[in-house]
């Protein structure tokens, strides 16, 4: 078979899966399992697939093709893949994370009445994630954009009894349209001036310096807008910590390759353009910046376990945008990889603790480690990676991403980016160290093995998925991401290694110190600096401000120009009206009074003239002798007078 | 002889009209088994129109053409090109789908179903004629049947709602009659004769500009534009179901037809200086609709305002006169016709079953109404300009074409996507999602007829969403060359 039928085949096996599911689910074998087969096999067959392309393309084949799909006048509308090797990664990340989530998900949706359901949107959401990630036009990238964004409002949403999901869905389809807003804005801008939505052309044209950079710095930040609202970047991440709401594993996909992954991949698959403008670069690096440092500052004062690593993704994603914006295209999409081993693993660690212990507080948990041997050991590797202690994955990446900011010689960002490493380290251990060490509080057991199964798998790639980035690799993902050519492939950087691994250490014996030994007293910091501590526990009222300055006065707005519609507009509508009525009822008036009268008036002298000229006709013939005899005088009088 | 195809397409439902009328009594089954022979007749005939019409041709196919009134030079002049196409079997399909939606009508079915099928012939001739005398005959001839259908079957302020869309739509007519015959004496010899007029636009600059004026105002007020809107909630909540559904379906499209096929052709020196007023009303449109549907809590008033949104996109494809804008406006038009008249359907159904519509009294219904809810969420993402539904390409299009000319109008009526994302999301909430409630336990999910009628249009909706090929290639051709026309003369 070709390579890019093979292509077409990785999404079109999870929309085969969706059809199915979504319509015969319900009719699959009472046992409930069952109905989750079409989706797992469907996601099993794709990550084969990616593989063999990830081969394929390591041995330098070019997966490209394009069908025609439709043709408006100037404009040729091509349905087509592209396996490059940004793509071919992405692929890897979306399918494993993929097919682990559902395996998982077959315990812990189990018994759920809308189980077959859940398949077939996981199968959509990941049929719209591969399309998105295969994309060559802005149009395709664009329709798969919004796809993910409708399967994250239905799985976000999808306990949608409870008020909270609903709300949740319902938020994140919205904030993140008000990114594609500018997206859209972004590609028109760069449609309208390069006539075409293929990558490929438009990327040339930018490169031969068909576009102006002050158009490339407005079109390139109005596709940043898009990615902010998809990777749940400062200002529009409030959606990401409450699409928590919806299933854990969803939480997982969400925040590890599906969802908030578009984002950043958007951003690297855009680099030419992005990379052409110090000025779009520069926006990247200071939102992504901004946002790491601001999620992690939130992080540190949550006590619900999914809100917790709801906003070190937020800190995460901050990382990898910080690290595009600074130049570092493979250092982003290298953090994008480990990021979603490990924080897969967070999530469907925390979902197995959900689900052991039905409570979501980290203060009402501890000593679980005891309990859950294979959920509080993986659990532990990931808090390793995401803290960046090597060798394990996260190390190698934060490492990248570290260079880059630091090559980059804003010093305001590196100093960001390492703060930030501090406040993670710290944060993933009190998380840690609350819910697995400590009392045990409560009755608790292990998941069962379909689980506990994809906590190991993803384990094992939490440590080694960063080898592929060991800087004295020849060939590591650095070259094969940029090409083959040593662009952005640089020695170890031994300095920034030990920072790093110093800060990060630092980190978690802040948290040991406090949450295991005692040296410190837990809320020394919300008693001390109160108003700050609340500020953070509060989110920054981020969304208290949204709902006051946004929400509630576009609410007011939408009934002041409703009722606007109805005086104003429907009121000169029936003003009219009634003007006509008036004027009609005037006119009536004039008829009767006026007009008629003036016949009636005739009618009346008539017929007083009439009754008075009656009195001659009386009939007597004697009279009517009379009358002639003085008409005969008058005529004899007057003939002989003249 | 050739078929003439156009004549039964547009005639046969008077036919059935008769029939009914000669009907004895009242069987229910015998109206409307004939009702729906006779739709149905002009659905098959405008789905064989499809089948054998040539898409490579730019100008006017099946024409039929006779004298009827020779001393006024009225001919009985009928033709289809690319632009009537698709309105033709939009209207077909409608029309067909609206009877079987009629079905629950209980009171005076004789009249109910006569005066529908004359409805349906009289809008089929709106697309079909190419004589002003014959256009202004069907364009009037709609009014009278539709003042009839709300006027007797409709809803608590039905009277009301009736005279005003009358009066105003009469309004408008007047205007476009002043038009039409100003043109017709500015003429020599004098004729109604669109295509030859559209062929010579003979009109001086001045001229055309007061003739597109008064032109506009009869289809401002069909399409509506704002300010002339008010009309379309009351005509739209007040009018039984089926009747919302041809009305948003259809009539709402022959204003945007109107300007399209005589306005622009005939008048493109005027057309080109309305150019960006037009952009304006269409961003006025867009924006003000989308934000006035949000304030609704009547689930049809909002499907109504939602209207006024779209076709505000209709609008702003076309202003910009390329032929990707137009494109768009044409396949907008279609798009929202199902969709839109799916809404519609939707709400029938839901009101049938609650006797009301108010949105904040519903909640839960995700549970028990699971196809019902499956439904409407796909109509409501339609709507929402959601990809790979039918609302979403006609949608883009409409933006891509009229962005290289009027930047920042398009840059503000992007900004309807999130509002319309926001109240059609926060309507799915509050009817369809939360906790069920105890009073609405009790109803069926759709009935067998109920999804005859929307399915249909279910399975359109993502067809045209996922490939919408079929549909521009039919008109391509001849937008195409109508844009060359009138972005020609701009050089």
């Amino acid at each position: 078979m070709e390579l890019t039928t093979l292509a077409f085949l990785i999404p079109l096996l999870p929309f085969a899966a969706f059809v199915i599911t979504i319509f015969f689910g319900r009719r699959l074998p009472a046992e409930r399992g069952l109905a989750a087969v079409p989706a797992i096999a469907a996601a099993a067959g794709s990550t084969l697939i990616s593989f063999f392309l990830l081969l394929k393309v390591l041995h330098g084949a070019v997966v490209e093709v394009s069908h025609p799909w439709f043709k408006v006048s100037e404009y040729l509308f091509t349905v087509g893949v592209s396996v490059d090797p940004l793509a071919a990664l992405m692929l890897i990340v979306v399918s494993v994370v993929g097919l682990l989530v559902e395996i998982y998900s077959v315990g812990y949706m189990h018994g759920d009445s809308r189980f077959s359901r859940y398949f077939a949107y996981i199968s959509l959401f990941v049929f719209s994630m591969y399309g998105l990630v295969l994309a060559n036009t802005f149009f395709l990238l664009f329709i798969f954009w919004e796809l993910v964004g409708l399967c994250s409002y239905l799985l976000i949403g999808f306990w949608f009894e409870k008020k909270s999901a609903a709300d949740a869905g319902k938020k994140a389809f919205i904030t993140t349209r008000i990114g594609d807003f500018g997206f859209l804005i972004g590609v028109l801008l760069l449609a309208s001036a390069g006539g075409t939505f293929q990558f490929s052309e438009l990327f040339g044209m930018a490169q031969a310096g068909h576009f102006s950079s002050s158009f490339l710095t407005i079109a390139t930040i109005c596709l940043l807008a898009g990615a902010v609202g998809k990777s749940a970047q400062f200002p529009l991440h409030v959606w990401l910590p409450d699409a928590m709401e919806g299933p854990t594993p969803i939480s997982a996909l969400i925040h590890a390759a599906t969802m908030v992954a578009a984002g950043v991949y958007m951003v690297a698959r855009c680099f030419p353009l992005f990379s052409a403008s110090a000025e779009a670069s520069m926006t990247v690096a200071t939102i992504g910046g901004i946002t790491a440092l601001f999620a992690a500052t939130i992080a540190c004062t949550q006590f619900d376990i999914k809100r917790v690593l709801a906003y070190s993704t937020l800190s995460q994603l901050g990382y990898m945008m910080l690290a595009l914006g600074c130049g570092g295209y493979v250092a982003g999409m290298f953090h994008l990889m480990t990021h979603a081993f490990f924080k897969a693993l967070l999530f469907l660690g925390a979902g197995s603790v959900i689900h052991a212990v039905h409570e979501q507080d980290i203060r009402e948990m501890g000593g679980l480690g005891g309990k859950m041997k294979v959920t509080s050991t993986t659990f532990l590797i990931a808090c390793l990676a995401i803290a960046g202690i090597p060798p394990l994955s996260g190390f190698w990446s934060k490492d990248e991403i570290l260079v880059a900011v630091k090559e980059s010689h804003n010093l305001g960002l590196y100093a960001i980016a390492v703060g930030g490493a501090l406040l993670t380290a710290f944060y993933m251990f009190r998380l840690y160290f609350l819910v697995f060490c400590g009392k045990e509080k409560g009755e608790a057991h292990e998941s069962p093995y379909v689980m506990a199964l994809p906590l190991v798998v993803l384990g094992v790639l939490s440590v080694c998925s960063g080898w592929v980035g060991l800087p004295w690799l020849e060939h590591n993902v650095a070259g094969f991401l940029s090409g083959g050519e040593a662009h952005g492939h640089h020695g170890p950087d031994y300095t920034v290694m030990g920072m790093s691994i110093l800060v990060a250490g630092a980190g978690i014996f802040l948290a040991y110190a406090t949450y295991i030994r005692g040296w410190i007293v837990r809320d020394a910091f919300s008693r001390r600096l109160g108003p700050l501590y609340s500020l953070l526990y509060n989110k920054y009222y981020v969304d208290e401000i949204y709902l006051s300055l946004i929400v509630r006065p576009l609410v007011s707005l939408t009934r002041a120009l409703f009722a606007f519609d109805l005086a104003v507009i429907d009121g000169a509508v029936n003003g009219s009206a009634r003007l006509t009525v008036i004027w009609s009822r005037a006119k009536k008036w004039v008829d009767i009074y006026i007009v008629d009268g003036a016949v009636n008036g005739v009618a009346f002298l008539t017929e007083l003239a009439g009754s008075v000229a009656r009195r001659t006709q009386s009939g007597y013939v004697q009279q009517y002798a009379l009358m002639i005899v003085l008409g005969l005088a008058t005529i004899v009088i007057l003939k002989l007078l003249l | 002889m050739e078929l003439p195809i156009l004549t039964l397409v547009t005639f046969s439902p008077l036919v059935g009209m008769v029939v009914v009328l000669l009907l004895r009594g009242e069987s229910e089954r015998g109206i409307k088994g004939t009702a729906t022979v006779f739709s149905g007749i002009s659905l098959v005939f405008a789905t064989l129109l499809l089948a054998i019409f040539d898409r490579s041709v730019p100008g006017f196919q099946f024409v039929e053409r006779a004298q009827w009134i020779p001393p006024i030079n009225v001919w009985y002049y009928l033709g289809v090109d690319g632009l009537s196409i698709t309105m033709i079997f939009l209207t077909a399909l409608l029309s067909f789908v609206a009877v079987i939606a009629s079905y629950g009508i209980k009171d005076r079915m004789k009249q109910y179903f006569a005066l529908f099928l004359l409805l349906q012939t009289a809008m089929t001739g709106v697309f079909v004629a190419l004589d002003f005398f014959l256009f202004y005959v069907f364009w009037e001839a709609m009014l009278v049947p539709m003042y009839f259908l709300i006027g007797i079957w409709g809803g608590p302020n039905r009277e009301y709602a009736a005279i005003k869309f009358f009066l105003y739509t009469l309004l408008g007519s007047v205007a476009m009659l002043l038009a039409i015959l100003a043109m017709y004496f500015s003429t020599t010899p004098h004729t109604f004769d669109i295509v030859e007029l559209a062929r010579t636009h003979p009109f001086a600059p001045r001229f055309q500009m007061i003739v597109f004026l008064a032109l506009f105002l009869g289809f401002a007020i069909k399409v509506p534009v704002f300010p002339f809107h008010t009309w379309l909630p009351d005509a739209h909540v007040e009018a039984p179901t089926a009747i919302s559904v041809i009305l948003a379906g259809v009539l709402l499209k022959m204003g945007i037809y109107g300007i399209l096929r005589i306005s622009y052709p005939i008048l493109p020196d005027a057309a080109r200086d309305f150019a960006f007023p037009l952009a304006i009303l269409a961003a006025i449109n867009i924006i003000y609709g989308a934000l006035v549907a949000m304030a609704q809590s009547d689930l049809k008033k909002l499907v109504a305002y939602s209207s006024v949104s779209h076709m505000g996109y209709c609008l702003l494809g076309m202003s910009a006169m390329t032929a990707t804008g137009m494109n768009g406006t044409v396949l907008q038009m279609f798009g929202h016709g199902i969709i839109t008249g799916s809404l519609f359907l939707l709400v029938g159904v839901i009101y049938d079953r609650a006797h009301h519509r108010d949105i904040d009294r519903f909640g839960g219904l995700a549970i028990q109404l699971p196809i019902f809810t499956g439904i409407m969420s796909l109509a409501a993402f339609a709507s929402l300009g959601l990809p790979g539904l039918a609302g979403f390409v006609g949608e883009f299009m409409c933006f891509v074409g009229a962005f290289p000319v009027f930047k920042t109008i398009v840059i503000i009526s992007a900004i309807g996507i999130v509002i319309t994302a926001g109240y059609l999301l926060w309507m799915l909430q509050r009817m369809f999602l939360g906790k069920p409630q105890e009073q609405y336990a009790a109803f069926p999910d759709m009935s067998a007829r109920e999804l005859v009628s929307l399915v249909p249009l279910q399975i359109l909706t993502v067809a045209i969403g996922v490939y919408p090929w079929p549909i521009i290639d039919f008109m391509d051709t001849t937008i195409e060359s109508l844009s060359y026309f009138l972005r020609g003369g701009l050089s």
